[in-house]
């Protein structure tokens, strides 16, 4: 099996750990990966800002990147996944070479833990883990792409780990990519919100599979000190004892 | 009147806690019940369900031309006496011209929001006749002095404790803070009005061609009696609201009191078909455009128009629960105001709305007649940034300058990394070991709240070392 990495544009300059680990654990599945060089931003934060056909150049270096490669393109985030699953399509005129590119090239992007637990058909990956883990289910994943489960079936299965629910689980954390610049204020009180149910939890680490939102957890917990870590995915399951 | 710009951020500032408070202990209640009715439904048929609301309701909006004139035959048919109003100017205008006629004194009113929408309170009122609104949220929202601030509850920004108060103040009672008490005095005073009044003013929340007959449902039993007992009903209705018969109707009593309150069905359904045996003497129905006709036009946005008015949308909406209802500027609340506004008050009124989101797709799951309310946002900011056929752009050409930048330099592989680099150098001075605690303006806006993770792009470096 192949995959293609999608590092994604927050993935890339905020989180090589969580890359890194993505690829550990893919490979450890035997997956072949590869990395196209030209990829850069999928456009979703200009496309969601707007500037809805300035974003057809960012998707044009997408599929020049990722069109001709083969195998499944796998990504750390649901929110990219997203994007590219069901807009890119929109951003070329139906008939057109590029809305096939386009319908194709998204066909085959995956989400990392779809794709290991649909695609792979793996939910123990050998991971170890002893802490206290809770699950912040993010919203691009969680309502564009179905996403609900899959993380938390690789979650129970890793050794040592004990899964706490989150109450409010799939309530948003604020993020909202260009929300959280516009309306500085609302963004804040709902991170706030989140970090508390994370706190109430009793959990020792908060799983997020996507970077956006990551960033604003981690830094949400970091701001008040929390001895809660917020941690990708991945790096979970990377992790051995 | 021309509204001015909403500055939604503004709004959002001057918010109080206990606003907030108030908000969420109600939208949590909603909710709640709202996920015991769908329970009992079971979540397939209730699916099921939904696609069939939107279904009625996409048919009727395409096919507008066929049943509004149906409804017309039929309650004209019936001794009714139907009006098309292309706006609000021409909606205040029929009314007053029916008032006027009637040498109408007293107006009781049940919830209504076309009638908000157009403003008629304030015209009637300089034409020297005392308006009532008669549902109980609406009655105290009225008497503060306030706008309602959510869509279903209009006064659930006010503790007990706030309506006793008001009423100590307005109506010159004794009352304690008890919600039987404030209702009885409430209903007492409405009684009074209900009797006396010469006219009565409704909405409507659908009407069915086949019949002709408006359907409003209400919990208090207000709309039948402001429908029932004046000589004169008059009721002001969209044109969005047709639907085409009694089978779709089923269907969407179904969607909306379980969304809204998760009710089985509203307290008090009122079919109302002129010249039955009971009801007022005479029936005017005022069958409202103001802009629905072009928002149909649009392809994406027009499935705006699907509302039931439900409120689930603002019940769930993070945003909502932390800004509540004032902060949209206007009388459209919550995500579906947000993809309201823009299009009935245009992109320059209110086109800070559609980015009061966190586009996290709620509202879209809650919609009981699965409007797509995040696709429509987008679409709106779209309309805001860009300019679309319908309406220009209204935000500084620099940003567009800015975005052409950006988008060229981050779709450009060596000027990314170029960029990357480049933010490792600018990073150094704010760096304390993993994060950047504050950054410059604009980024301030993100560092207010927390801290920025440090650029770590080592990933592709690593890559190639394997
Ligand atoms: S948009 Fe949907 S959820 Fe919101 S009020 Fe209308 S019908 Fe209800």
């Amino acid at each position: 099996m192949q995959a293609q990495l999608f590092l994604t544009c927050l993935g890339e300059n905020f989180f090589s750990p969580a890359l890194k680990d993505m690829v550990e654990v893919l490979e450890r599945l035997g997956v072949q990966c590869a990395m196209p060089e030209g990829q850069t931003c999928c456009g979703q934060p200009f496309y969601n800002s707007g500037f809805q056909s300035q974003t057809r150049g960012l998707a044009r270096q997408w599929l020049k990147a990722f069109g001709a490669t083969d195998g499944y393109i796998v990504a750390p985030s649901g929110s990219c996944v997203d994007f590219v699953r069901h807009r890119y399509v929109e951003l070329f005129p139906a008939g057109t070479r590029e809305h096939a590119l386009a319908q194709a090239t998204a066909a085959r992007t995956c989400e990392f833990s779809q794709f290991l637990v649909n695609v792979l058909q793996v939910t123990d990956v050998g991971a170890s883990f002893p802490r206290k883990v809770t699950y912040h289910a993010s919203c691009h994943g969680l309502r564009g792409l179905g996403l609900r489960d899959e993380p938390k079936r690789l979650l129970r299965a890793v050794k040592g780990l004990e899964l706490i629910p989150l109450s409010s689980e799939e309530t948003c954390c604020g993020f909202g990519g260009i929300f959280s610049m516009v309306y500085p204020e609302v963004s804040r009180a709902m991170m706030e919100d989140k970090v508390n149910t994370i706190q109430a939890s009793g959990a020792e680490v908060v799983v997020v599979g996507e970077p956006g939102c990551l960033m604003n957890i981690a830094g949400g917990l970091q701001k008040i000190n929390s001895p809660v870590k917020a941690m990708h995915l991945a790096e979970i399951l990377a992790s051995r004892a | 009147m021309p509204i001015p710009h909403i500055d939604f951020r503004a709004n959002t500032q001057r918010v109080s806690p206990h606003l907030i408070a108030a908000t969420q202990k109600s939208t949590r209640t909603a909710l709640a019940k709202r996920a015991q009715a769908i329970e009992i439904v079971g979540e397939d048929q209730w699916q099921a369900l939904r696609q069939a609301g939107h279904d009625i309701k996409l048919h009727a909006l395409t096919h507008l031309d066929e049943y509004l004139p149906m409804v017309e035959a039929r309650v004209t048919q019936a001794g009714g006496v139907v009006h098309w109003a292309r706006d609000d100017v021409e909606a205040r205008r029929i009314v007053l011209e029916i008032a006027a006629q009637h040498r109408v004194k007293r107006i009781v009113k049940s919830k209504s929001m076309a009638t908000e929408e157009i403003e008629l309170n304030r015209a009637l009122q300089d034409a020297g006749i005392a308006v009532f609104e008669t549902d109980l949220g609406e009655y105290i929202v009225q008497l503060a002095g306030q706008r309602p601030s959510h869509p279903t509850a209009p006064a659930l920004h006010l503790t007990k404790e706030d309506i006793a108060a008001l009423f100590r103040a307005k109506l010159g009672v004794d009352a304690p803070p008890d919600p039987q008490t404030l209702c009885e005095i409430a209903r007492g005073k409405l009684r009074e009005e209900f009797l006396s009044a010469d006219m009565g003013i409704s909405g409507g929340n659908f009407l069915i061609a086949e019949t002709g007959t408006l359907v409003i449902v209400t919990n208090e039993g207000n709309g039948r009696m402001c429908t029932a007992l004046p000589p004169v009903h008059v009721a002001i209705v969209g044109i969005e609201k047709v639907i085409p018969d009694w089978e779709g109707l089923a269907v969407m009593l179904k969607l909306l009191a379980r969304s809204g309150t998760g009710q089985k069905i509203t307290a008090y359904t009122n079919l109302i078909t002129p010249g039955g045996e009971e009801g007022p003497r005479e029936f005017h129905l005022v069958l409202l455009d103001n802009g629905r006709s072009r928002m149909l036009q649009d392809e994406i946005a027009r499935e705006t128009l699907a509302c039931i008015r439900c409120g689930a949308c603002a019940n769930i909406c993070p945003v909502y629960n932390h800004v509540g209802g004032f902060a949209y500027g206007a009388i459209f609340l919550g995500p579906i105001g947000a993809i309201v506004a823009p299009q009935l008050l245009g992109v320059k009124v209110a086109g800070d709305l559609p980015f009061a989101s966190s586009l996290c797709g709620a509202c879209g799951d809650v919609c009981p007649v699965k409007i797509p309310i995040p696709n429509i946002l987008l679409h709106l900011r779209h309309r805001v940034v860009e300019g679309d056929q319908f309406a220009s752009a209204t935000v500084s050409p620099i940003l567009g300058v800015g975005a052409r930048v950006g988008t060229t330099a981050l779709g450009t592989p060596w000027l990314y990394r170029l960029g990357a680099r480049m933010m490792r150098l600018f990073q150094a001075s704010f760096r304390r070991g993993d994060w950047l605690p504050t950054l410059p303006p604009p980024l301030d806006r993100w560092t207010m709240a927390r801290p920025f993770p440090a650029f770590r792009s080592d990933f592709r470096a690593w890559w190639r070392r394997r």
